[in-house]
């Protein structure tokens, strides 16, 4: 019974961290258009920012999913 | 008889180890993998742009090319012409008598070819009713989400040259 509770519970965090790297996903999703836009209207001072950003951000998407194994 | 049955159920337990719900969580996790390598796809997008942007800084200067005699071009008349490369196709338009100016011709919305609408005083893509302003090539109308790049020109004597893209502002 308690196991079943503890399993309940983890899964509700298991779908939480997805979410979380979902929304993660969205905001990369958005500056990778963000700058392909603007490169492409020869602003290329965009670019390392975006890069920057965006390796920020994955890195916060490991640390989700490092989070996730270590739960299991 | 219910030793067998046993027997077969530890059987069965073996080939079908894996519990709905356990393989329910291992879905997720495997999900979320994806979702991470995802990720790591967006920043090599990122990269690919940085790339690019660092590549463009040390092109070498654009070359200078004749494009056309000034007075072969009658006011409100155009001539198409390619630059910088051989498939890079541009416009040159002689909006009154002493003005001269040059747009790439591809359309910055999905790349049809504009056209010079003298009576309107436009650059004009037929494909999705976008229109640019011949002044400077800013969008005026429809769905370009950019302007027209321009293309810088001198003049020689007659001659018309083409030297680069002007800067945007």
């Amino acid at each position: 019974m308690i196991r079943a509770e503890i399993r309940k519970r983890s899964r509700t965090v298991v779908d939480a961290v997805i979410v979380l790297i979902v929304l993660v996903l969205m905001i990369q999703m958005w500056l990778l258009t963000a700058t392909l836009e603007s490169y492409l209207a020869g602003h290329a001072g965009a670019a390392l920012p975006g890069v920057v950003i965006s390796a920020v951000l994955a890195g916060v998407a490991v640390s989700l999913y490092r989070f996730l194994r270590r739960l299991g | 008889m219910p030793e067998e049955s046993a027997v077969k159920k530890r059987l069965w337990t073996e080939e079908f180890s894996v519990q709905a719900a356990e393989d329910k969580y291992v879905l997720r996790r495997q999900f979320a993998k994806f979702l991470v390598l995802t990720s790591f796809g967006m920043l090599a997008g990122n990269l690919w742009i940085w790339a690019r942007s660092l590549m463009g800084r040390n092109k070498s200067a654009l070359p200078t090319q004749e494009i056309a005699k000034a007075s072969e071009i009658p006011v409100g008349g155009v001539k198409l012409f390619n630059y910088p490369g051989p498939n890079d196709n541009c416009i040159l338009v002689r909006p009154a008598a002493d003005r001269y100016v040059a747009y790439s011709q591809k359309c910055t919305h999905l790349s049809c070819a504009v056209y010079y609408s003298h009576q309107d005083g436009k650059l004009a893509c037929p494909c999705h009713q976008g229109f640019f302003s011949v002044e400077d090539g800013r969008v005026l109308q429809g769905p370009p989400p950019r302007p027209l790049p321009q293309v810088a020109l001198a003049r020689k004597g007659e001659q018309l040259l083409a030297t680069g893209w002007v800067e945007e502002s």
